[in-house]
């Protein structure tokens, strides 16, 4: 079992989880995952690790309350326990001195970003950061993202807080020269700021997080085809070279399950599992 | 002419193994075969000649005592037959399930050459059922030794491994990486076949022993077997990872929607239970049409769960004929009573899918034997323009299962051998002082029995290794 030290929001629907697992932030580095379970009944969800305070023996993961699972994961109270954690899972981030770098975050995923920005910066980078979410009130850790970055734009799907769309990224790059560009993000987000940074020949690293099951190496529901060879995302990533991605594919294979991940919520709710009392 | 004494008539048949009716079975996932009663147990017992010099011992990977047990079933004492079996083998309610008897014991029983072999795998079913129904027994521990080992793995291999070691008197834990014990009896066999309830009450009787478990601990991510030997103050590793990588085909429309390896097919519905869907939160999809390609056990397993998930149709593409099949004749039959049909001489070229990226058709070639290869079977070759296409929206790839490789990626100075299996001798010694290691990761996929034959090995060099240091 491990224990929840915090469980705060950041955003309507995302939530910052801070647990005690001191084996995991011993070994866990950079750019790594955990697969959570919650309960006997549960399904195995991947997570990525988006902090780790080896003295404290806790990390840190953020997840959006889309599921069942991640449902039933925030109602969890602080000082009560997840059924188990497997991790840390997945390869590192290669982390070193590149020059200057471009780090584009979205949704969730900004909050694992903050922490690569940090690593980028420590190893002599210049680090431009974007944050982008659908709306503004769910964008987090813009302060935190400008005390770490050398400059941060932000942007909106709706344009209702900073850039419309990421369709800027293209006069940034017209006119700055970068070295690599790092994104994390919703697949679709991932797939067009990989196609606005190949003409410009920018090595991209994306990190992909498509459904696992086990999260190492035994089922292959994570596979993807990167530079037409099938690959693992558990074990061979989670971070590829982004112009060389099928996203296509990877698209339809993140809404394999849809209709029974949206199943299984609404039944939970109708049931009274959220505690509306099935209102 | 000397009077001789009449000769006591054997029974060439042997007793039958009640079963769910296809009919029944092939849509619920409880166990299909149910098992003897005491008395169709004694009459089977009965059959055996009780051999001065038994033959049959020798196909038993881990030798357990046969006549012995067999005498003590005859005589009703089912409690001391039980115990006998367990002498040598922790894990007889699962073996009596899984092992291929009819490759091993019964291969070699003399009743074999005129009629049927004494059915000693159901034998041994029949007693380690019968204690567990009622209570197990825990057999007395040796001193405590003081030393500490570790097992990686928690199935077959490492289960044996760590009920042998704890018996001498040794401190056992054992690291598996799922949340669950058990490994390939969890997430591999289904319910139908082997029950989990068995495997969780034979992981019981090893945590009985004193075993301690650590659930969701991946060896070499968190602590490497260095550090083990080094920081956590083990004395001796012992490595039963197993082989659960899963192979594709490699040809195009792999990665459409509703083409599982039979791996993710079969975790989702064993380990995950998503045959209980809602109830349980993983979801699987099963179609109308279903395809496996393969012919080895897991096949068949993912064939039966199919039809048990609720498909209308499955088939079992396999690119050999019958005789080739590598299944278990046993449960080739209790897939075609069911109705599973078996298409031979056929392998998949590509898939097509429909807008949404699902799979809608297969299309395949037809194959002929020619020369047999290494294996000794003899190797299907294509027969050119015989492409045909079958309607399909479900299809499991089980073409077999590579070694686990993180063990391997993180311990330096493993040997390991270009098919990413580690070296050992047959003592389960790796080049490693203090490391050994045993089951599918040494020799590639093969059975639960094997696995567990190289564990009892393995843990026998480890206990006359720790006492030597």
């Amino acid at each position: 079992m491990f224990k929840i030290i915090a469980n705060k929001e950041l955003a309507p629907k995302i939530r910052l989880f801070e647990v005690h697992a001191p084996e995991i932030a011993e070994k866990v580095k950079l750019g790594q995952f955990i697969i959570v379970i919650i309960g006997v009944k549960g399904e195995r969800i991947p997570l990525t690790i988006t902090g780790y305070n080896k003295k404290r023996g806790t990390i840190t993961f953020v997840f959006n309350e889309v599921g069942k699972t991640t449902k039933q994961l925030g109602l969890l109270k602080e000082g009560e326990a997840i059924e188990n954690i497997t991790g840390p899972l997945g390869n590192p981030s290669e982390i070193r001195k590149f020059g200057k770098v471009l780090c584009v975050a979205g949704g969730v995923m900004i909050a694992p970003m903050l922490l690569q920005v940090q690593a980028l910066r420590e190893a002599g980078n210049t680090v431009t950061t974007v944050i982008g979410a659908r709306i503004k009130d769910l964008l987090f850790f813009e302060e935190e993202m400008k005390a770490l970055s050398d400059k941060v734009y932000v942007a909106t799907d709706d344009g209702s807080k900073g850039y419309k769309g990421l369709g800027f990224l293209k006069e940034i790059l017209g006119r700055e020269k970068f070295d690599r560009c790092v994104v994390m993000g919703p697949v679709v987000m991932i797939k067009n700021v990989s196609e606005i940074t190949k003409p410009f020949g920018i090595a991209t690293v994306v990190t992909l997080t498509p459904i696992m099951v086990d999260g190492m190496g035994m089922c292959g529901v994570c596979r993807v085809t990167v530079g037409g060879k099938m690959k693992f995302a558990c074990v061979d990533g989670p971070e590829f070279d982004g112009h060389s991605v099928d996203f296509d594919e990877l698209i339809k294979r993140q809404r394999l399950f849809l209709p029974e991940e949206r199943l299984s919520s609404l039944l939970w709710e109708k049931l009274g599992g959220c505690g509306c009392g099935g209102k | 002419m000397a009077e001789s004494k009449p000769k006591p008539k054997v029974q060439k048949e042997s007793v039958p193994m009640p079963k769910q009716k296809p009919k029944v079975r092939r849509r619920n996932f409880n166990e299909v075969a149910l098992g003897y009663t005491e008395e169709q147990a004694i009459a089977e017992a009965n059959r055996c000649l009780q051999c001065p010099k038994p033959q049959c011992v020798q196909g038993c990977p881990v030798e357990v005592n046969i006549t012995a047990f067999i005498k003590l079933i005859r005589e009703g004492k089912f409690d001391e037959a039980v115990k006998k079996v367990k002498e040598k083998n922790s894990l007889p309610a699962i073996c009596g399930r899984v092992c291929p008897q009819e490759e091993q014991c019964q291969k070699f029983c003399v009743l074999g050459k005129v009629g049927d072999p004494v059915s000693i795998g159901r034998l041994e079913r029949f007693v380690a059922d019968w204690e567990r129904q009622r209570s197990i027994a825990v057999p007395e521990k040796a001193l405590v030794t003081g030393k500490k080992v570790a097992i990686v793995g928690a199935g077959p291999a490492g289960l044996t491994a760590a009920a042998d070691l704890a018996k001498l008197g040794h401190e056992v834990v054992i690291f598996e990486a799922l949340h669950l014990p058990g490994g390939v009896l969890v997430y591999g066999i289904p319910e139908f076949r082997l029950p989990k309830s068995i495997v969780q009450a034979e992981v019981d009787y090893i945590k009985k022993l004193g075993v301690k478990l650590r659930a969701g601990y991946l060896v070499g991510r968190i602590y490497t077997i260095p550090e083990l030997l080094k920081k956590e103050g083990f004395d001796v590793v012992f490595v039963g990872t197993g082989a659960g990588l899963p192979q594709f085909m490699n040809v195009p429309g792999e990665n459409l929607g509703g083409i599982y390896s039979a791996n993710e097919f079969l975790i989702r519905v064993n380990l995950m239970k998503s045959y209980a869907f809602p109830e349980y939160d993983t979801p699987i999809r099963i179609g109308r049409h279903v395809v496996v390609i393969g012919g080895g056990n897991v096949a068949m397993d993912s064939a039966r769960s199919a039809l048990r998930l609720g498909a209308e149709e499955v088939c079992i593409v396999y690119r050999r004929s019958r005789e080739e099949l590598p299944a278990r004749r046993e449960e080739v039959e209790n897939a075609e009573e069911e109705g599973i049909i078996c298409k031979f001489l056929a392998a998949p070229v590509r898939f097509v899918g429909d807008d949404k990226g699902w799979v809608r058709q297969m299309e395949c070639i037809c194959m002929e034997l020619g020369a047999p290869d290494d294996s000794g079977r003899r190797r299907p070759v294509p027969v050119k323009g015989s492409e045909f296409v079958m309607d399909v929206d479900t299809v499991i790839v089980a073409i077999g299962r590579t070694p686990n490789p993180i063990i391997q990626r993180t311990t330096e100075g493993l040997e390991v051998t270009r098919w990413g299996t580690i070296v050992a001798d047959e003592n389960g010694k790796t080049s490693i002082e203090g490391v050994y290691a045993g089951g599918d990761i040494v020799t590639g996929e093969a059975t639960v029995i094997s696995a567990m034959g190289a564990g009892k090995k393995a843990a026998k060099a480890m206990h006359e290794y720790l006492m030597s240091k």
